[in-house]
């Protein structure tokens, strides 16, 4: 069926069945590789997006669910909360192979949104979601934490 | 390293970089070792050697990294070694993957491959080499063109200069260096005169592009015309196809085709997405030959893991022919310790899920887009099974989704899954080969289990008197392309790697068996260190104890360290217990552990601190590393490393299994391998000794000593000693 995306600021028209997980529109059809494949059952963390700047697992979410909600990708993603925390991730490097932080980085991104100041246990109870096989949890929390300094300026 | 994008981008740039390297400087190496320098590295490498560095002309300085980057910083660390010798910005030093091509083998190795904490170790004088003839040349062209000695010019921070007249960028002098000889044996810096090696705020190479989300991994690569496939295997190990049918996966949308792998592995799925193929394969029903399968459950691989304990050891390791008289000596001293231990299999589970795309080239050929961690295996093989000459096969690496020895196999098995759906196709279509999660945890190659006894007796001095030891293993090795690397006199020598060759001064004797099965093993970050460090080190704090002695005394007891190897195992274990500051004091509602261990010629030590609460679940609080892994040349990248060895490690040991019930491996997903979670991470803090020693490998040594320090740990805060692992299946709970 042809389902029309908000998606990055864009209008998209994707031809896909309603139950097709919103992340294999996002990465096979639409061609935004950042966004990645982890599990495919909402445990990892590494597909995760914003949908009206929430981050969600895009893996468990039909495309159909999506309907008018906007979609934001770590491809184009330029909130004031994602800059810093892109910004602290580098000061910091947080990165080790790589492959989940794009989800890391959307969900903090999400985190400051809703808590400016976390602590370390609110960092814990919302990042707990996103696996790091590489283990940068350390660094991720030194980073989120630098990020919020960022954002106070 | 944008060169990476996405394939098509990969192609153009190329095509790109490869225009602008006309009157670019090339610097590599030839198939004999030998320093070459060139103009034009893009005919066909017409001097017979490949580029290690170029400079084009604008001064942009390239590295050609003949290591993959799976997140051990090997981009980073690399780029260090010609940035450093060539004295330029590290800003203006960019980085690129080398091809499939022997010039680029891992000198410790003798081909091309990423493996055993290798790649700092036999790059740290190549590259520097590369970097220093490319330096020698510039000043050579500059002196030349300045009628000045070469002695007279200085090269720094990408300027050169001669006097107080004479100043120019080397980008005016790459076209007139490029055409003098490499020179036969540059010099190198002294170590004193490095700003690079050792410094500490040097950002890794990929961070940018991994944390906007425009870093390539093989997964994210498209080709033209290319179908999606999944595979649907044997449930068991060993188990072949019958028959299948795809009557109810036509139905799918976006379903293409299914062919029965030409080695009757399995059934490929062709679709025209990752999820039609994924859709499909549910559907897709199939009769499976499980007589030669594995059909055991854990169950009883366990018993026969502990009957081959009881039994006569096949293999004497320490080849004394004394273990019985030495078991009878420990076991009959005053004080004594004896224990078994048991160590489940373990998947590697790398992030990126196992994927890789192979097209056909327009020569007849193939090229596969990959994080390859072994191009000497994975080129030779392919070709061997496309029936194309190996000079026709191109591989194009990209970032790797982590690894931890998953991706480097000696049966280059997603590869081989990937090339037989391909052939099985016709052979004309490109086909990108993408594993689930599901695929992944029941898709073997794990860490084999391992099953160890010791008696060890301790002596009127209070020293360990007597240690004999039986260690069950299924060997790695045998069978593979490296057997007669690691396996001599029947011994698998990473069956036994870490107890054999321990630093203490323990009279010990080593019994090996080896362990039978159709499930493949594979080596896991650290290979037989991963629990051969928590057997000794454990093993160590219950010696200690019987002793009556503080657990780094009795370490210590049994170290000389007029010794260099056993004075750097002693030096990492005193400055962990001094940074952490060790006292032997106990308090109550928390645990302190030790434990040190040397892997891949690397030292690490580390003091982990736990605490229980009410309900005795256990909080791991922080970790104090120490390493002497020699000249530190990235220091941050290493104590990344020490930071994500031991949350891999930990993870392990607290709560990761896989089982079989009669052959079917029981865990889906990750909720049933549950990984470490940033809820479970300790506070990590890591010392880094100083050195002058060659430098050693980080990626695995600091796994080893994490399980057994938190095992002590636990001890220390309860009581339990845990040897049978995980952790969680010996009644340990954790907040």
């Amino acid at each position: 069926m042809s389902i029309t995306l908000k998606i990055n600021g864009e209008t998209r028209e994707v031809s896909a069945d309603a139950d097709t997980p919103l992340l294999w529109v996002i990465r096979d059809e639409l061609n935004l590789t950042g966004t990645k494949f982890g599990c495919g059952v909402a445990s990892c963390g590494a597909c995760t997006v914003h949908i009206n700047g929430q981050p969600q697992r895009s893996c468990v979410t039909p495309v159909s669910a999506v309907g008018e909600q906007e979609v934001t990708t770590i491809d184009v993603i330029d909130t004031p909360q994602a800059r810093a925390v892109q910004t602290a991730w580098q000061e910091l490097d947080v990165v080790q192979c790589g492959y989940c932080q794009s989800g890391q980085i959307m969900s903090a991104a999400g985190l400051l949104s809703s808590n400016a100041k976390p602590s370390d246990e609110d960092i814990d109870s919302y990042m707990a979601g996103n696996a790091c096989r590489c283990a940068t949890y350390h660094r991720i929390r030194a980073a989120i934490h630098r990020a919020s300094d960022i954002l106070e300026g | 390293m944008d060169a990476t994008k996405n394939t098509s981008m990969n192609r153009r740039t190329f095509l790109k970089s490869a225009a602008a390297l006309s009157g670019s400087m090339v610097v590599g190496f030839n198939a004999t070792g030998v320093l070459a320098a060139s103009m034009d590295s893009t005919a066909a490498n017409p001097v017979g050697f490949n580029p290690f560095v170029k400079i084009s002309p604008n001064g942009t300085v390239t590295a050609v990294i003949k290591h993959f980057e799976m997140g051990q910083g090997t981009t980073t660390g690399l780029t260090t070694l010609i940035a450093e010798e060539l004295d330029v910005p590290w800003d203006q030093v960019e980085v690129e993957f080398a091809p499939s091509h022997d010039n680029y083998k891992n000198l410790a190795f003798g081909g091309q491959g990423t493996g055993g904490s290798t790649a700092m170790a036999n790059s740290f004088l190549q590259y520097r080499q590369a970097g220093a003839a490319a330096r020698d040349m510039l000043i050579r062209a500059a002196a030349d063109k300045w009628g000045v000695a070469a002695s007279d010019v200085t090269l720094t921070d990408g300027i050169l200069k001669s006097g107080e007249s004479e100043s120019a960028p080397i980008s005016e002098f790459v076209i007139q260096a490029a055409k003098l000889a490499a020179p036969e044996k540059p010099v190198l810096k002294d170590p004193g005169s490095f700003r690079l090696i050792g410094n500490n705020k040097l950002p890794r190479k990929d961070s940018v592009a991994k944390t906007t989300g425009k870093a390539t991994f093989a997964m994210d690569v498209t080709v033209p015309d290319m179908l999606y496939v999944t595979i649907l295997r044997s449930p068991l190990f060993g188990g072949t196809l019958t028959s299948f049918s795809i009557e109810n996966a036509a139905q799918v949308n976006g379903f293409v085709d299914a062919r029965a792998l030409p080695d009757q592995s399995g059934v490929a799925i062709y679709a025209k997405s990752t999820w039609a193929s994924i859709k499909a394969r549910r559907a897709v029903t199939a009769v499976w030959d499980n007589s030669a399968a594995e059909t055991r459950g854990s169950a009883e691989m366990l018993s026969d893991y502990t009957a081959k304990l009881n039994a006569e050891p096949t293999y004497d390791a320490t080849g004394k022919a004394d273990l019985a008289d030495t078991e009878a000596t420990a076991k009959a001293a005053a004080r004594s310790v004896s224990a078994d231990f048991h160590f489940p299999l373990l998947a590697h589970a790398p992030m990126e899920p196992l994927n890789c795309v192979i097209e056909p080239t327009e020569d007849g050929g193939i090229r596969l887009h990959d994080g390859c961690q072994f191009p000497m295996i994975t080129h030779p093989t392919l070709a061997a099974i496309a029936q194309v000459p190996p000079e026709k096969v191109e591989i194009i690496t990209y970032y790797a989704g982590g690894s931890f020895g998953r991706r480097a196999n000696g049966n280059s098995d997603y590869h081989v899954q990937a090339v037989l759906a391909f052939v099985a196709l016709g052979g004309k279509q490109a086909v990108k080969l993408v594993w689930t999660r599901e695929d992944d945890l029941a898709g073997g190659y794990y860490r084999p289990m391992f099953a160890q006894r010791a008696h060890i007796g301790i002596g009127d001095d209070g020293k360990i008197s007597a240690w004999g030891h039986r260690s069950v293993a299924q060997s790695i090795f045998k069978g593979g392309p490296m057997e007669s690397i690691a396996v001599h006199n029947g011994i698998d020598h990473f069956s036994v790697e870490g107890i054999v060759d321990t630093p203490y001064q323990i009279p010990m004797s080593l019994g090996l068996t080896d362990y039978e099965s159709s499930m493949p093993v594979l080596w896991w970050r650290s290979v037989g260190h991963s629990q051969s460090g928590y057997t000794m080190e454990v093993l160590m704090d219950m010696a200690a104890e019987a002793a009556d002695k503080d657990p780094v005394e009795f370490r210590l007891a049994h170290l000389d360290e007029s010794d260099e190897n056993q004075a750097r195992f002693a030096g990492v274990l005193k400055l962990a217990a001094e940074k952490a500051g060790w006292d032997g004091k106990s308090v109550e509602g928390k645990g302190r552990g030790i434990a040190v261990h040397k892997s891949f010629d690397t030292y690490v030590a580390q003091v982990t601190d736990v605490s229980t609460d009410a309900s005795g679940a256990i909080s791991i609080d922080k970790v104090t590393c120490a390493v002497d892994c020699g000249i530190a040349v990235n220091p941050d990248v290493i104590r990344a490393q020490m930071e994500g060895s031991i949350g891999y490690g930990l993870g392990a040991v607290m709560r990761n299994e896989i089982t079989m019930n009669k052959g079917v491996v029981e865990q889906g997903n990750f909720p049933q391998y549950e990984p470490l979670r940033i809820t479970d991470m300790p506070d990590i803090e890591v010392h880094i000794v100083e050195s002058d020693k060659a430098p050693t490998g980080v990626g695995e040594p600091g796994l080893p000593p994490a399980g057994p320090a938190l095992a002590n740990a636990i001890y220390a805060a309860t009581g339990k000693r845990v040897t049978r692992l995980p952790m969680t299946s010996s009644g340990i709970t954790f907040a």
